[in-house]
């Protein structure tokens, strides 16, 4: 049977590294920045936060002098440090550079998701583990703590961590800046047509950095998110995945708004583990079919969306073009 | 009243672009209550010399005034803070937003759409523009685009105006109504340049008139103690026979038929409305009309790059055999041996591809002769040094990317390229424009030679004046209509500016 | 009052035509700095003397003979998808969907070889290997190109996509194939039999594979330079509206071009599969559709520069990997230093294309 009780929770919380990826790269691509790099930011942001755990978890004489606001506020801030970083240098090399951005963000992302590896795979060689993962179980406590309700609402809407209730904020609070206030205002027409919003007066160096760099953190929030919350604290090597890539795909999908991104990503979580809720019986095979899915959907999507070419639905006028003033 | 302090002054401004120096050591005072015309040819750096007052260019060398103290002008936000206000030749707007806000964007404080349409609606009120502030631009015309542009630095309360050519685009009713409006801001004291290259706005507008030659200042004075003939002495460096030759047609005979064309745009708005006519073999048939007003729309058709919605363009044959073209791309048409070429309006969007070097550009229209999957690179080579040669390109040699070659040289390259071809339609959109006089009289010549050898020519032009010498017929578009059909000999150049604004050109009131 | 003082100190200009020599020098200089800084990031991760580092780099390509022709197979792999990618990345069509063209290439192959040895001989099955893996990867590749060209649809996401649709439809047929069962792996395929393994050349395992990406190379070269196809693909990636102006068939050279691409493609899944693994996996292309971004546009989409670039970063890859087994850390510490040239590689191209003026001190007024 079709158990929709638990479906929903399942596919919110694969949902939420969605939507936090997927709103951090809309706020990079409004401002004309096409950020490929994205899976890896969402590698470092994880590890950040990994790391921070693990060296609080160690600094502590015994696992019960843990104390709850260091335990989320650690890697919180490691986390954002490092999607800051890597957004920085994504803006270095192609906004002050103005390098290719489809090159820069591979290369960013090939670099990120090394990081995460060749640290995830340190930690674990100085944990000391047997099995090729870390478990930080106490500072994740923190992170997935939820309500504790057990009624059917409770369980379909209280049953998450802080992260993903933030995830949802920060998506409808990106989508009411875009679209109601001055920076939402500037940063759009620095994504639409650099050389207006520069003979505006608008500063388009600095929304650029400023837009990709908050992309960045929040998009890397949602590998924090990933690891601390929904993997319980396992950092394993490769365990993201390609959830990256998919918050990249997510961005087309919801036709650059945040707020549409909120049921969308958890649609698209849906998706993703729809084949553990397709009875299969014996046959393991058509398992991996089904895991075919949402990227099938995604496809139909985009085609739909362009063969509707909208106005209003087209992506921003100079995304992936770097902006040079004195161009001629 | 030289004695008063200018509002700005710039001290030998130096600027250049890679080896070309667009301004050199250029001196320029402006006043307050005051309208000053910045007048040169294309190309002479007027544009570039504003642009450093704007903040979009940093000068090289050179210092900035404004009343009299010194000032840095790194970004456009330092001009906007220094009172200074430019409305560009290409609008600055975003086309997905609204007027309202393209008009607020740049300015700080909280976001309040409200309050900003209606001072917006009160600016246009006092100065009687219409402009929707809830439109998207992409929405508007030309001339409603230029109102949002000039609605935007007056509601900056901008004291120092800069327009760049603001009447390329503007019917003479919208000019009048521009120009009285420019009045009235000098008379409010306020600083106001116009850069132009057409005289009669020099003499009907400025009080002062500053003049630019290849990027040097060469000299201003009241407009009043000056004359047409004296500024253009001073702008083109030498006295100038405005005279373009016009041989007669020999023999003309009906080669391109068009009847009822009606054309419409991909969103809908009609470009084209009801078009006939007949272009002749050894004739050149001028298209005379405010920019937009289907020019564009019109030589596409013919050149089997525009769907057309209904009617039909016949080719005929010297032996009186007809062809239709329509429904046929460039590749179909060329293959049934009609052969007709086209000089594009954006000649390196369209007509030459900028990052390709002269003999590949040349490779553009011959690359499928002959037979087998390879390409003969040898005659387009020699083609290229042959157009060299002959047009006078300068250029380093025929294996220079053709975006560094300068305007004029550009255009040579590709109509060389488009009259090599021997066509018996030649169709040419804006031929002189951005080019220096010399290069222009050199495509005239170019154009006559091919009318001589019977070519039906077709001429796109902004210029009355050139069209009126140049054309054995002209076609007047007016809204996309055909207002009238006149010889060129005889015309008078008000009747055909007459037709451009209003069918048929008579003057009766509706 | 000092003015001067509020000057910018310098400001960005660009640069006219840069001789071919100084843009190499310039690129060589981002090279040799990047690789110092990796040594030191080597250095101080592992506390080795920087010098052994680098020797240990150099191991890694050349320490053994086996090395250097693990290295020639990699980087010809590498290459032939580079070369395949490349037509469509001139024609400005951002196919990132390599990996999934080579995988389902390889698929086909494995299937003629699995589908078939029991009912054809060994000639047939290889020649239906060769049409099957390459019509496989054609198929892959124009199906997203057909939508760019009839709806404009964003290709970069939709080839993307098609490597996840690849990578679970070759998850699927590991499990069908599987041996031994419920291993979930297809294992060496025909291993007794050695039906459908290419031959052998020169008793060089992978002398086979070197020598068809070099035909390729040369095939590929000639098709963009001197052959009517390629020079319809370099106007079509200029600009479009110039290839319609002279009569081009834009929709057409989408989707021509992004079959060679894919085509090539399978065939380098074909020589994975049939040369190289003898086997299928969901990874036999080991991101290399992603990495051919990278050696295509740092080779300025020149085949023969190609070459160089897909040795860099094969070379670079295979030192790190060195580096990582012989001082104990782990394999990704491979993916950051590669990172690092990269990054290096790419800014320099800001000191090829622009030049910083220093602004002059503010001459005496008179």
């Amino acid at each position: 049977m079709f158990d929709i009780l638990s479906f929903i929770p399942r596919a919110v919380v694969q949902g939420v590294p969605l939507l936090l990826g997927s709103t951090g790269e809309t706020l990079t691509e409004k401002s004309g920045n096409l950020n490929l790099g994205i899976p890896g930011v969402m590698y470092v942001g994880a590890i950040g936060g990994v790391i921070g755990a693990f060296f609080y978890e160690q600094s502590l004489p015994s696992p019960e002098a843990i104390v709850p606001a260091l335990a989320v506020l650690i890697p919180l801030l490691c986390s954002l440090l490092g999607s800051l970083l890597m957004g920085l240098l994504y803006c270095f090399l192609t906004v002050t550079l103005r390098a290719n951005q489809n090159v820069t963000g591979l290369a960013l992302t090939t670099f990120g998701v090394g990081i995460g590896n060749f640290f995830g795979g340190s930690l674990i060689k100085l944990a000391g583990a047997d099995v090729p993962s870390l478990a930080l179980s106490a500072t994740s406590g923190y992170f997935s703590k939820s309500l504790p309700v057990s009624s059917a609402f409770g369980k379909i809407f209280l049953s998450y961590g802080f992260l993903a209730y933030l995830a949802v904020i920060i998506a409808l609070v990106a989508g009411y800046v875009l679209k109601h206030t001055r920076v939402g205002l500037h940063l759009r027409a620095v994504g639409e047509s650099p050389n207006t919003a520069d003979a505006a007066g608008i500063n388009v160096n600095r929304y650029k950095y400023v837009a990709t760099c908050t992309g960045s953190m929040i998009a890397g929030l949602g590998g924090l998110y990933y690891v601390m919350d929904y993997a319980s604290g396992v950092w394993s090597n490769n365990g993201f995945g390609d959830r990256g890539w998919l918050a990249i795909a997510l961005v087309i999908f919801t036709i650059w708004r945040p707020n549409v991104g909120v049921l969308s990503s958890f649609l698209f979580g849906g998706l993703y583990i729809l084949h553990m809720y397709i009875p299969s019986g014996m046959n393991l095979a058509v398992k991996e079919l089904y895991k075919m899915i949402p990227y099938v959907v995604t496809i139909v999507v985009l085609v739909i969306t362009s063969m509707r070419n909208k106005r209003e639905n087209q992506p921003p006028a100079a995304l992936g073009l770097a902006y040079f003033r004195e161009e001629r | 009243m030289d004695n008063k302090t200018a509002a700005v002054t710039m001290r030998n401004i130096t600027k250049t672009f890679g080896s070309v120096v667009a301004n050199d050591k250029v001196w320029l005072n402006i006043y307050r209550g005051e309208i000053l015309a910045l007048l040169g040819e294309n190309g002479s750096g007027k544009t570039t010399l504003m642009n450093m007052l704007s903040g979009i260019y940093f000068p090289d060398e050179g210092q900035i005034a404004i009343d009299g103290k010194e000032v840095v002008i790194r970004s456009p936000k330092d001009a906007f803070d220094l009172g200074i206000g430019m409305i560009h030749q290409h609008f600055k707007l975003v086309d997905v937003l609204s007027a309202a806000e393209n008009i607020v964007l740049g300015l700080e404080g909280k976001l309040d759409l409200k309050a900003a349409t209606e001072k917006i609606r009160g600016i246009c009120d006092a100065y009687g523009f219409e402009v929707d502030p809830d439109q998207k631009i992409y929405d508007m015309s030309v001339s409603q685009k230029q109102t949002v542009e000039i609605v935007k630095v007056l509601y900056r309360g901008a004291d120092i105006l800069i327009l760049d050519e603001p009447t390329a685009v503007l019917t003479p009713q919208e000019t009048d109504k521009l120009f009285n409006v420019l009045r009235n801001m000098r008379d409010d004291g306020k600083a106001i340049v116009i850069i132009t290259h057409k005289m009669h706005e020099v003499e009907e507008l400025s009080d002062r008139v500053a003049i630019l030659r290849h990027g040097q200042f060469i000299g201003d004075m009241p407009t009043k103690k000056t004359n047409a003939q004296e500024m253009t002495n001073m702008m083109v460096g030498h006295a100038v026979t405005l005279n373009i030759d016009r041989p007669e047609p020999k023999d003309p005979k009906p080669r391109i038929e068009v009847k009822n064309l009606t054309v419409r745009s991909i969103d809908g708005i009609l470009k084209l409305d009801d078009v006939s006519f007949t272009a002749n073999s050894g004739e050149i048939l001028g298209i005379a009309g405010i920019s937009g007003c289907g020019q564009k729309e019109l030589l596409e058709s013919i050149a089997g790059l525009q769907p057309v919605e209904k009617g039909s363009i016949e080719y005929i044959e010297d032996d009186g055999s007809r062809e239709q073209l329509i429904g046929k791309d460039p590749l179909s048409i060329a293959q049934m041996g009609v052969a007709l070429s086209f000089v594009p309006e954006d000649r390196l969007g369209m007509g030459l591809v900028g990052n390709m070097d002269l003999s590949d550009n040349m490779m553009l229209r011959s690359y499928r002769r002959g037979k087998g999957p390879f390409t003969d690179r040898k005659s387009p080579h020699a083609l290229a040094e042959s157009v060299v040669t002959r047009l006078e390109v300068n250029t380093p040699g025929v294996s220079t990317p053709v975006r560094r070659l300068s305007g004029g040289n550009v255009q040579k390259v590709l109509v060389g390229r488009e009259i090599s071809s021997a066509p018996t339609v030649l169709l040419t959109a804006y031929a002189v424009r951005g080019l220096d006089i010399n290069s222009s009289y050199t495509i005239y010549d170019l154009i006559n030679k091919q009318k001589e050898a019977g070519v039906a020519v077709i001429y796109v032009g902004e210029d009355l004046d050139v069209l009126l010498e140049l054309s054995d017929r002209i076609l007047v578009l007016c809204g996309g209509k055909v207002s009238g059909i006149v010889p060129g000999r005889g015309a008078k150049k008000r009747d055909v500016g007459m037709m451009m604004t209003r069918l048929g050109g008579d003057g009766k009131h509706e | 009052m000092n003015n001067a003082a509020r000057n910018p100190l310098f400001h960005v200009a660009r640069r006219g035509a840069v001789p071919a020599w100084k843009a190499w020098l310039i690129r060589g200089g981002a090279i040799l700095l990047s690789l110092v800084a990796c040594g030191l990031i080597t250095t101080v991760v592992t506390g080795e003397n920087p010098l052994a580092v680098y020797v240990t780099v150099f191991n890694g390509s050349f320490g053994t003979v086996r090395k250097f022709w693990t290295l020639l197979q990699n980087v010809a792999m590498l290459l032939c998808v580079a070369l395949a990618v490349t037509p469509a990345f001139k024609m400005r069509f951002w196919n990132i969907g390599g990996e999934g063209q080579v995988l389902i290439g390889g698929l086909a192959a494995a299937a003629c070889m699995i589908c078939l040895r029991d009912s054809l001989p060994n000639a047939a099955i290889i020649a239906l290997m060769i049409v099957s893996s390459i019509a496989a990867g054609a198929v892959w590749g124009g199906i997203p190109a057909f939508f760019k060209a009839k709806w404009n649809t964003n290709e970069t996401l939709f080839t993307l996509m098609m490597n996840y649709v690849a990578t679970q439809l070759v998850a699927y047929f590991c499990v069908v194939w599987e041996s031994p069962k419920g291993s979930g792996q297809i294992g060496v395929i025909n291993q007794s039999t050695e039906l459908g393994w290419l031959p052998v050349i020169g008793g060089q395992r992978y002398l086979l594979n070197v020598l068809v990406v070099l035909v390729v190379l040369v095939f590929v070269y000639v098709y963009l330079n001197y052959t009517k196809h390629g020079y319809e693909i370099s106007v079509v990636g200029e600009s479009e509206r110039t290839a319609r102006y002279v009569g081009i068939k834009v929709e057409k050279v989408i989707i021509r071009t992004m079959l060679l691409s894919g085509a090539i493609c399978g065939l380098t899944g074909l020589l994975l599969v049939g040369s190289t693994n003898h086997t299928l996996t969901t990874t036999i292309a080991a991101g290399r559709g992603f990495t051919v971004v990278m050696v295509s546009w740092l080779a300025k989409f020149n085949p023969i520069w190609m070459v160089a670039t897909s040795f860099l970063l094969v070379f670079l890859e295979r030192g790190a990997g060195e580096i990582s087994t012989n001082f104990g850390l782990n394999q990704s510490f491979a993916d950051i230093l590669t990172g690092v040239i990269l990054f290096f590689i790419i800014g320099s191209e800001f000191f090829i294309n622009y030049r910083l003026c220093f602004r002059k001190t503010a001459e005496k007024e008179d």
